[in-house]
């Protein structure tokens, strides 16, 4: 018996999601007393990746590797996972709660007539059986959930676990990807985009911004400070500046875009309206800057400044470079 | 070309939610429901292709009581030629929900199914993959901007970071995004002739859960921290704190 972990790629590099999956998986592989095992699934420049599953925990690790699978391939993505979860008695499959953990999660779910507990924060055993912590309406509520049927999947929120390392040496076997590399739907990168900053998603530091910007043009001192912050921030946004065209939408945080959780988080112009709040409030720490002092939004957060963003904002970039000098 | 969206109703995204009394289930009095704001943006492109297509049907679908016959006549109202209600209670997780959609959907004659990517209301993010699993049809979730020419479809996703574009020949299954349109808001006419248009009722029973909800809760309270100061001369006081206190810098 075991527990599978999905451990994501992208250009032939395991992702960060995939380790803080496998920490997760790694525990609830010891609570039930299995192995863990990893499926690494991509092009076959993958293999020097095997060592880093073992470091974070993985007992063994099951590789598909194929020139087919330079990109993401749902279908036979779905059919390598299902096998591998059928072939070595998996009680619970992980997925990182990427784009890539979303697509992937629910197909395996139905090829395996199993339920699926998505974006979850925290994942256990209670009585025998999987359960796990996840947000709905955008985390304004959290559920306590547990599987009725097995194997329990899911898919385990970015940032939710912080990956650690648990260094064993895995087994690396290869599963049979022959039959699987023929598929209906195709997928390729869009080409011209550098990716250059962590998702929002994903980010270590959230530096977002809102109407109190005044313009889409000062986003530049949003840029300017989460360079100065370093290589771990992305950039957020409310929903009435991406509704304005100020920004894409892949930036919104909140109820109709992405729920984050970074240890932290800036406002800046942000006044909090519900629906952002929900998607924010569980941050390590939030700082606000706003020149409304009744702004919603400093009832979550743990620092505040109540002044014009426009004048706070080139201070505080020439603070953090100080600091990182 | 015919074309299926499935739908859902929902809390509108400003409503306040907190756990119900019975701790197993949210609290949706004095709430007001709308159709998924993800559904819109499907509807708006089944609409949309149809237009372009210069013929063809647009049916909207969903799982639910009869108040989602309401949800129903709003998209109906947008524009749909035809509804059908499957009466019956989604399940807790994607699946069993999926299970009805696709049995329904397989008897019916279709070119594309539309879904929004998740309902605002479980945050699953489920079904639209699933059903497509089930009905062993391509798909492309999350998609920003769909391309379909004649049977071809290349519909672009959003991914951390960029996009990826996923192509296929149809029938296939598409998750909308937002950014995918600007959905059109019901007419008066249309919401009249709403009324008189054919909504199927069919007797789908409730979904199977293959997850048990154990206890709602609601988040953890967070207290409001402290105003550091006033304008930018707070700042070199805000960056020793997130330093020394918080320890995040």
């Amino acid at each position: 018996m075991s527990v599978l972990a999905f451990a994501e790629q992208r250009g032939g590099v395991v992702r960060g999601a995939a380790l803080e999956t496998l920490t997760a998986g790694r525990g609830l592989a010891d609570a039930l007393g299995v192995e863990l095992i990893a499926v690494l699934l991509g092009p076959p420049a993958l293999a020097a990746e095997t060592g880093k599953l073992g470091s974070y925990g993985a007992d063994r690790v099951l590789t598909g590797f194929s020139d087919a699978f330079a990109e993401y391939s749902p279908e036979a993505y779905t059919e390598l996972v299902a096998k591998a979860a059928q072939e070595n008695g998996a009680k619970a499959v992980l997925f990182a709660a990427s784009a890539q953990g979303k697509d992937l999660a629910p197909r395996a779910a139905a090829r395996l007539e199993a339920g699926l507990a998505s974006d979850v924060t925290e994942v256990g055993v209670a009585d025998g059986r999987v359960v796990a912590v996840r947000p709905a309406y955008a985390g304004k509520v959290f559920m306590r959930v547990g599987f009725t049927a097995e194997p329990a999947m899911l898919s385990v929120r970015p940032r939710a676990y912080k990956a650690a390392e648990a260094p064993r040496e895995a087994r690396v076997d290869e599963l049979d990807v022959g039959g699987e590399t023929a598929a209906r739907a195709k997928v390729r990168a869009a080409e011209g985009e550098a990716k250059e900053r962590p998702d929002v998603a994903e980010a270590e530091i959230v530096v977002a911004g809102g109407r109190g910007l005044g313009t889409p043009e000062n986003w530049k001192l949003l840029e300017e400070l989460a360079d100065a912050l370093g290589g771990g921030a992305g950039l957020g946004a409310s929903r009435a500046v991406v509704d304005a065209g100020w920004r894409p939408h892949g930036e919104q945080v909140g109820q109709t875009g992405k729920v984050v959780a970074p240890p932290l988080y800036f406002a800046f112009g942000i006044s909090g309206a519900i629906q952002h709040l929900a998607g924010m409030q569980t941050a390590g720490c939030i700082v606000a800057v706003n020149k409304d002092a009744e702004a919603p939004i400093f009832k979550v957060a743990d620092y505040g400044i109540v002044g014009d963003v426009l004048e706070v904002l080139p201070r505080l970039i020439d603070e953090i470079k100080k600091l990182r000098a | 070309m015919k074309i299926i969206v499935c739908v859902k109703r929902v809390p509108d995204s400003e409503s306040r939610i907190a756990k119900a009394k019975d701790g197993l289930s949210v609290d949706t009095q004095g709430v007001k429901f709308v159709l998924n704001p993800y559904d819109e943006y499907a509807v708006e492109e089944a609409l949309k292709l149809k237009e372009a297509a210069g013929d063809g049907s647009v049916t909207v679908m969903t799982l639910g009581g009869e108040e989602s016959k309401e949800t129903l006549r709003t998209a109906l109202a947008m524009g749909a030629d035809d509804a059908v209600l499957l009466k019956g209670q989604p399940s807790v997780d994607g699946l069993g929900t999926a299970e009805k959609l696709a049995e329904a959907i397989k008897g019916r004659e279709y070119d594309l199914v539309l879904f929004g990517k998740q309902a605002i209301d479980d945050d699953n993010l489920q079904v639209p993959a699933m059903v497509a699993q089930l009905l062993g049809l391509p798909c492309a979730t999350v998609v920003t901007e769909l391309k379909v020419d004649g049977g071809a479809v290349a519909a672009t996703r959003e991914v951390e970071g960029g996009h990826e574009i996923v192509e296929f020949e149809l029938p296939g299954l598409i998750a909308a995004q937002k950014g995918l349109n600007e959905p059109r808001y019901p007419s008066l006419k249309g919401i009249m002739q709403a009324k008189k248009k054919p909504l199927e009722e069919v007797d789908a029973g409730d979904a199977e859960s293959r997850l048990e909800i154990i206890e709602v809760m609601n988040p953890p309270v967070r207290s409001a921290g402290q105003i550091v100061g006033e304008g930018a001369d707070a700042v070199p006081e805000l960056v020793r704190k997130l330093r020394d206190e918080a320890k995040v810098i």
